[in-house]
Order: C-alpha cells, then sequence, then structure tokens
C-alpha cells in the first residue's frame, strides 16, 4: 500500500500550485479555479486521513463531504460576483479592480 | 501495483494542475482543471472513498467547472488582445509557493503519523448517509441553508438590473 505522506506530499504539492495561481494571476476567474485547486488539496488530505487512521468513523468523509458543499457555495457567489462586476467595468482583471486601495 | 497507479495520478493531477496556473488561454485552463479534478477522483478511488470520487465528479467537474466556464465565457471581451496571465508579483509568489512546499513536506514526513492498519467498513455508505442525518445533523442543515443563502445570493447579484 502507499505509505500515507505521499498523499500528504501530493497534497501539499497541490495546495501550493494553488497558492501560485491565486497570488499571481491577473484573471479573477483565474484566482478562482486557483481556490478551488487548494480546496481539493484539503479534501485528499481528508480522505487519507481517514483511510489511513481514522477508519473506524466517517467523520473524514463527511467532513470532506462539508468541504465540497461549501466550495460549491463559494463557487456560485463569485462567479456571480465576477459577471455583475464585468457589467460595471468591463474587465476582470484583478489588477484593475483596486477601488479600495490606498 | 497501487505505487504504479498512485504515480500516474500524481503525473495528471499535479500536470494538470500546472497547467490551469500557467496556461495563456483562460479557457484552456478551465479544461485541465477538469482534468485535474479527474486526478482527484481517481486518487479518491485509491483511497478507497468511492462515493466521494462520484460526488466529486458530480459536483466539481458536473457543477463548479461548469460554472467556471460559463464564467469565461460571459466575462470575455470581445477585441481582447492576448493578455498577459501574471501580475507584477509573480516572481515573488512563485517562490513563496515552492519555500512553502518544502516547508509542509519537511513537516509532512517527519511526523510520525499513528497509521491504523485497518479494512474499510462494507457498508461505509449506509453508514455514513446514518451518519448525515444522525451525528452529523446539525452541519448538514447549516450546509443546506448555506446552498440556499448562496442561491439566492447569487441570483441577486448577478441580475440584470433594469
Amino acid at each position: 500500500m502507499v505509505p500515507l505522506t505521499w498523499y500528504l506530499l501530493l497534497a501539499a504539492a497541490l495546495f501550493c500550485i494553488g497558492l501560485f495561481g491565486v497570488l499571481a494571476r491577473k484573471n479573477a476567474v483565474a484566482v478562482l479555479m486557483g481556490v478551488e485547486l487548494m480546496l481539493n488539496a484539503v479534501n485528499i488530505n481528508l480522505i487519507a486521513f481517514w483511510r489511513y487512521t481514522g477508519l473506524n468513523q466517517l467523520v473524514g468523509q463527511a467532513f470532506a463531504v462539508f468541504v465540497i458543499t461549501v466550495a460549491a457555495a463559494e463557487a456560485a457567489v463569485g462567479v456571480a460576483l465576477f459577471i455583475s462586476i464585468y457589467r460595471q467595468r468591463n474587465t476582470v482583471d484583478v489588477e484593475a479592480l483596486d477601488e479600495m486601495k490606498g | 501495483m497501487q505505487i504504479v497507479f498512485f504515480a500516474i495520478l500524481t503525473v495528471i493531477t499535479l500536470g494538470a494542475a500546472l497547467m490551469v496556473v500557467t496556461s495563456r488561454n483562460l479557457l484552456h485552463s478551465a479544461l485541465w482543471l477538469i482534468a485535474s479534478f479527474f486526478g482527484i477522483a481517481g486518487v479518491f478511488i485509491l483511497l478507497q472513498a468511492e462515493f466521494l470520487a462520484v460526488v466529486q465528479v458530480l459536483i466539481y467537474i458536473g457543477a463548479i467547472a461548469m460554472l467556471i466556464i460559463f464564467a469565461i465565457m460571459l466575462t470575455r471581451r470581445i477585441m481582447d488582445p492576448q493578455q498577459p496571465r501574471f501580475n507584477s508579483q509573480w516572481g515573488l509568489v512563485g517562490g513563496f509557493a515552492a519555500l512553502l512546499f518544502v516547508g509542509l513536506a519537511a513537516v509532512v514526513t517527519r511526523v510520525a503519523w499513528p497509521v491504523a492498519a485497518g479494512e474499510v467498513p462494507v457498508d461505509a455508505i449506509a453508514q455514513l448517509g446514518a451518519d448525515f442525518v444522525g451525528v452529523y445533523a446539525v452541519p448538514f442543515e447549516i450546509a443546506s441553508v448555506l446552498l440556499v443563502v448562496a442561491m439566492i445570493g447569487a441570483i441577486i447579484i448577478a441580475r440584470d438590473r433594469e
């Protein structure tokens, strides 16, 4: 069987790639995609820990289902915000949306 | 044999994720995201959480990825020249993300996790269902309220203002 640490390393790598996507991309939808990658990394962690250390209870799977639920709700609201912003400003470039700066 | 599958799924997941964050074309990024989600569903199957794998495909690929593709289509500028992908701080962020991965890997490989060998219960899905309406009934209800609120909020935010 694959050792637990390999799954955790996979999740850590996915999280760091998602983090790079969130902080380094210009388009707001690309930022949202990075956030989804980070949430998936968390899910991999949860399920790996459930499988290797917590098989007598299902809290790992339940938690992962809740994470997916919250991710879906957040993606919906986020996309609605992007569409509304695009209608007003004709752009979703994160560097152009700096009204609250300074 | 599991190691071979794990290696293949790791290459798919991480490779697609890298293409998501570095692709010039936003729609290609969304398609690479779908590939990454499939890889993660495969990882869930490898971890014997089949219900989670199906939920991952249904919700993440079937709903969230579709939503993201809609967002890309609806926020496209018709006369869009080839925009730069990264903002001004991408070098710093790349260094920080790599550093974070090194730190996480150092911690993860040094902790003695309490690994307990065992078999997945045969009726895991039935148990999960019973748990959702039993032990986790309150978070379950709160999650459904959250979904309704998100749906109403999204409709109001994206509504056409006449």
